[in-house]
């Protein structure tokens, strides 16, 4: 099936079965290798994209069913103010390890605080609990989401 | 024989080994070195050619090498970090590059048992220090002043005397032209005039993780690259008989399917059928239609049910197959004691689940003479030497490119995914192919932390003084393995603080593959020994710390070794004695609790880095373990190197092994394992991290490693805590809280 798929607003064609992962279409049909493939079944993040704005989980969201709802990927998240502001944090506070499930970490904070700007220590954990970072850089993730909604996007 | 302060400082440069300065085309110098201690390696790939590991370019540029595969510990910044800070560089100017596997011209090139830093402490600093040296003497030449009267500052020489200053790049190309001094002679800076080491440094990579650059083994992607998913046996051991390729083939997408035959080796590569696409997706959704068959052999009926039920068994018969350490009179101890203790402890099988699933990208030549790989592989020259004997061609011929890994823990020292690749990849000479496996790949073909069994009894005499001690250890016997995990140390604390010994073990067989676990022996050995060690602190009306340092009372430090990661310090008592006191002293150690919470207390040497551990706990309303606190006190010798990297190693072996000691087990039925994703083998997450207070006690010892010893003691800290609260010990793990109340 042919699709046509907005992605980091830009009009993709895409020759795929309907059932195909998006995250598979970003990363084998694309070349779009940011987002990550961690477990496939939507328990880890790592593979965390926006769709409509909403933190979305790639590797089971098929093809298919986007329609004309606009994909974001962590390559464009920098174009955003709160996700600029997230990727100064992240990098002023060392907050990575390996790295490899930040691009879902990140894309899932961006979209929580566009949803709330101010999340309390509880709202954070809440928002963040469905992110595995396996090195467990989380106290680190936590303060660095903690200080972007105390800061602003304003120096970013 | 080396003398204690040979061993405390760690391996030098050596005579023989080699450094060479040269220039660079365009002008600049370029440091170039061969190792002899890389050994067999240094016959393989790149003997002869010599690669720069240092250049310095006319713009005043610095290019350094990160020389070990990074896992997530930091490595390609910290190590490019003691070559800087002894070049005296501008750390803004130095970019750094992965080197690919070359052990001649870097050294050995590897992730594991936390020895990076030991063994590159001085020979990167000697290193920095070398290029140095000739930026001065070129300097000094130009000036036609002496050598002494030349100072540095950040990537430039200065004479203060004449107010003349020249930037490295200004003087590399003269640099390249002076002798290279020997290692001996080098003046190593003074720790007062570090500008680099001790300050806290972001990882090299990250900016670009961040832009979700594409940096890791499975972002990999080169022209004409096919994807390759593998079907391979839930059960252990088992061969192929059959799989249906063309149901598979004319799945959508498919554009091959073959059968793998296995070369013996579980390390290496099991028998399994290759599915070959454009989409790795589509190749892996096609393993559904595959339909193998089979041969279970003998290991079909194998379980941890069955395994635990023979382990009890011979724990309760007490006759073991072998005595491995032994001493002075243990029966008689026992028998004239003021106090004895028996007790069963048990932990599982765990599997190591990094974030980036195993993958590896290989293309073999036409001709199928020489291989070029992209691995995320934590011991690349094994990998490099398996595969070059699977495909019957000289290693040499084996180019290995080290790429960043999402995560190791010990999983990617096992190769057999490069073999699996190196296979298929056999199959169609001159395509790129990347394997990927899917997390229940991952999950259930692990090479998993070994299962083990112990039944320990202690003895002491009236003045609590350990005069006994035994374990009877049930474990397994591997078919291959090329680092055995299911062993135990003869001197496994307290072992060489107690006059009458006996450690004796029974292996059982078992076609589960193993291998090393982040901290692998020490993350289980740590949890029976403290918790033990707490039993009898307990029954002797006293508590762990205040045991703990009355074994080792009076002790001097241990004679040194000499070993694979070079030299490496004894056993030191007062280093015990320093963190357990600090970790006391920083936590509310002997104070009330909150209500409904208890503190315990775990301690453990490994890796050469001794971490004592406090850990407050508290059960909630549904009976589950909260943790709350966690102090940690560790030393790890005389400099924290980056703090920034530091930190984050500790936090996450603490929150590692709270993971491990809550809720992690790998089961076995039916010969294969149970688990298979994220749903069922629960890895930490963000809800259940507790506050972290980590101090470092300095000593006068080089600095060793920290991906690995802050996470044994954490795990008898939790167990000895939760006996505080309920009463209950916990003898086996993960912790069944319904036992608590």
């Amino acid at each position: 099936m042919a699709y046509r798929v907005t992605i980091n607003g830009e009009t993709r064609e895409i020759d795929a079965p309907e059932d195909m992962p998006l995250l598979w279409v970003l990363r084998n049909e694309l070349g779009m290798t940011g987002t990550k493939f961690g477990c496939g079944i939507g328990m880890c993040g790592a593979c965390t994209v926006h769709l409509d704005g909403i933190a979305t989980r790639s590797c089971s969201l098929p093809i298919g069913s986007i329609g004309d709802r606009e994909v974001s990927t962590i390559e464009q998240l920098e174009t955003t103010p709160v996700g600029r502001a997230l990727q100064k944090a992240w990098l002023d506070d060392d907050v990575m390890q390996c790295g490899y499930c930040q691009a879902g970490q990140l894309m899932n904070a961006t979209a929580l605080l566009n949803n709330n700007p101010n999340p309390t220590a509880q709202e954070i954990e809440n928002g963040m609990q469905g992110n595995i970072c396996r090195c467990a850089c989380y106290n680190r993730i936590h303060k660095a989401i903690a200080m972007v909604a105390e800061e602003g996007t304003e120096n970013a | 024989m080396r003398d204690t302060a040979t061993l405390n400082r760690g391996p030098e440069l050596g005579r023989r080994s080699f450094l060479k300065v040269s220039a660079l085309a365009g002008g600049g110098l370029a440091l170039a070195a061969t190792f002899p201690m890389a050994g067999k390696a240094a016959t393989g790939a790149g003997a002869s050619e010599i690669s720069a590991f240092v250049s310095i370019a006319p713009d005043n540029s610095i290019t350094i090498i990160g020389k070990n595969p990074e896992i997530g510990q930091g490595i390609k910044t910290m190590l490019p970090m003691l070559i800087a800070e002894e070049l005296d560089a501008d750390w803004d100017l130095v970019s750094i590059e992965q080197g690919d596997l070359n052990a001649a011209a870097y050294g050995p090139q590897l992730a594991g048992g936390s020895t990076a830093t030991p063994m590159n402490w001085m020979p990167m600093r000697q290193a920095g220090a070398t290029v140095r040296a000739m930026l001065i003497a070129a300097a000094a030449q130009r000036w036609g002043v002496d050598a002494a009267s030349l100072t540095t500052e950040p990537s430039a020489v200065v004479h203060a005397a004449s107010g003349r200053r020249a930037t490295y790049g200004e003087l590399a190309s003269d640099a390249a032209t002076q002798p290279v001094p020997n290692a001996q002679s080098l003046q190593l800076k003074d720790d007062a005039d570090f500008r680099i080491i001790g300050r806290p440094i972001g990882g090299i990579d990250s900016p670009k993780i961040v832009r979700g650059e594409p940096i890791f083994g499975v972002d990999t992607q080169l022209p004409g690259m096919v994807y390759a998913a593998y079907e391979r046996s839930p059960v252990f051991g088992a061969r192929l008989v059959s799989a249906d390729l063309d149901a598979a083939k004319a799945e959508p997408g498919v554009i091959d399917a073959f059968m793998v035959e296995g070369n013996g080796n579980i390390e290496q590569l099991v028998d399994g059928v290759a599915v070959i696409s454009n989409n790795w997706w589509l190749a892996n959704k096609a393993r559904a239609k595959l339909n193998p068959q089979w041969d279970n052999g003998e290991w079909g009926d194998h379980s941890t049910a069955k395994y635990d039920a023979d382990a009890r068994r011979h724990m309760a018969e007490g006759t073991p197959e072998e005595v491995f350490a032994s001493k002075g009179d243990v029966d008689a101890a026992f028998a004239s004691a003021a106090g004895t203790l028996e007790a069963e402890y048990h932990y599982p099988f765990l599997a190591h689940v990094p974030m980036e699933p195993m993958n590896c990208t290989a293309q073999l030549s036409e001709d199928g003479s020489s291989m070029e790989m992209w691995a995320p592989v934590q011991l690349p020259g094994n990998g490099q030497a398996a595969v070059a004997t699977y495909l019957g061609i000289p290693p040499e011929n084996v180019t290995v490119h080290i790429t960043r890994m999402g995560g190791g823990f010990g999983r990617r020292l096992n190769i057999d995914y490069m073999v699996q690749v190196a296979a298929i990849a056999k199959q169609m000479p001159g395509t790129p192919v990347q394997l990927i496996w899917s997390r229940e790949d991952d999950v259930k073909t692990d090479f998993y932390r070994p299962a083990g069994w112990h039944k320990l009894r202690a003895a002491w005499d009236e003045n609590g003084k350990l005069t006994g001690w035994g374990d009877h250890f049930i474990t397994f016997a591997l078919s291959a393995s090329s680092f055995n995990p299911a062993t135990m140390s003869a001197t496994e604390f307290p072992a060489n603080y107690v006059e009458n010994l006996e450690f004796a073990q029974t292996k059982m067989r078992t076609s589960v593959p193993m291998g090393a676990l982040r901290a692998p022996t020490s993350n289980a050995m740590a949890y029976v020994m403290q918790s033990f060690l707490d039993e009898v602190a307990h029954e002797q009306g006293r508590d762990l710390p205040t045991l703990l340092l009355d074994i080792v009372d009076g002790f001097e430090q241990e004679p040194g070794t000499f070993g694979f990661g070079g030299p490496a310090p004894g056993f030191a008592p007062e280093r015990v004695r320093n963190v357990t006191n600090k970790v006391l002293d920083m936590s509310p150690w002997g104070e009330p609790a909150a209500n409904g919470h208890a503190y315990g207390f775990g301690f453990y040497f490994s890796h050469m880095g001794y971490f004592a551990e406090v850990v407050e706990v508290s059960l909630n309303a549904r009976n589950q373990v909260v943790v709350h606190n966690v102090w940690v006190a560790g030393d790890v010798g005389s400099h924290i190197i980056n703090p920034f990297g530091a930190m984050n190693q500790v936090e996450g072996s603490v929150i590692d092994g709270i993971g491990q000691a809550l809720q992690l087990a790998v089961e076995i039925e039916g010969g294969a394992t149970k688990q298979s994703n994220f749903h069922n083998y629960q890895v930490p997450r963000m809800p259940m991290v507790p506050q972290i207070h980590v101090e470092f006690v300095k000593s006068d010892y080089a600095p060793t490693g920290l991906g690995e010893p802050a996470l044994p003691p954490v795990i008898p800290a939790l167990t000895n805590a939760l006996h505080t609260l309920t009463g209950k010990r916990i003898r086996s793990l993960p912790i069944d809280t319904s036992l608590l109340v």
